[in-house]
């Protein structure tokens, strides 16, 4: 029985990750980050019901460079997991595993999370205008 | 009618055990997600640079409470089945797995929990 030379299977270091696999790693890590950054959520719900002086504390940071760049890492992080999320629910409805299909839903969810992170902060910004 | 032996319900084994309860349940909440989050972070960023008054009566209004504590189940039922998958496939050792999963669990319950709460206090105007 000589177990060494039966062939292996393709290992991950070997070759370049397509573009579909990236994503893939790419949901979980977004996932994995998004549930440590609930507690900002908390934290900021937890502020508000504390009343101004607490609420005015966690508005100064998430407004602080620091605050503003976890928020960014965070809104992207939401958009591409929600739109790589609904492409995941629309292959469990059994459509779109063609090679080529595929491909194409790669960049929509790339083109998608991206979009989304810039009209955020765009209305973020322009209603502080407002104000 | 069960396909499985008799000796493989005893010992809870078997294909999917409680598998097909779990995914569907993360489907479930994913579509509730996809609602209740794009209209959450639109209202965050409009409210983004609000005053204490106005962001305090914007989330405490009483649709908007309801609409936030649902994302607050949904989302935090989501992260804990999520977190499960993450630590069932890359922690090989069991017990360490179990511990992990139970603590992830019990985090997230406890910030849920809190977020309920912060939420209530607000529309009920503590």
């Amino acid at each position: 029985m000589s177990s060494n030379n039966r062939p292996l299977s393709p290992h991950l270091d070997v070759y370049r990750l397509p573009l579909s696999a990236l994503i893939s790693i790419v949901h979980r890590g977004t996932g994995a980050f998004l549930t440590t950054g609930t507690i900002v959520l908390v934290w900021w719900l937890v502020a508000l019901a504390g009343g101004e002086a607490s609420f005015m504390g966690a508005q100064d940071f998430m407004s602080g460079f620091i605050g503003r760049l976890v928020l960014f890492g965070w809104s992207f992080a939401l958009f591409f997991h929600l739109a790589n999320g609904i492409r995941h629910l629309v292959w469990d409805a059994g459509y779109g595993f063609e090679k080529d299909e595929v491909e194409k839903s790669s960049f929509i969810v790339i083109g998608t999370s991206a979009f989304l992170t810039i009209m955020i902060w765009v209305v973020a910004f322009s209603s502080g205008a407002g104000v | 009618m069960s396909l499985r032996t008799p000796l493989g319900q005893a010992k809870c084994l078997g294909s999917a055990k409680k598998g097909f309860h779990h995914w569907w349940a993360q489907r479930v909440t994913a579509v509730a997600l996809i609602p209740l989050t794009i209209w959450f972070a639109y209202k965050v960023a409009v409210l983004s640079m609000s005053d204490y008054q106005t962001v305090s009566e914007s989330i405490g209004s009483p649709w908007s409470a309801a609409l936030i504590v649902s994302l607050i189940v949904a989302a935090f039922y989501h992260a804990a089945l999520g977190m499960q998958v993450i630590y069932e496939d890359y922690v090989s050792n069991k017990a360490v797995r179990i511990a992990a999963i139970m603590a992830t669990n019990l985090l997230l319950f406890l910030l849920a929990t809190a977020a309920t709460i912060a939420v209530l206090r607000i529309a009920l105007g503590g």
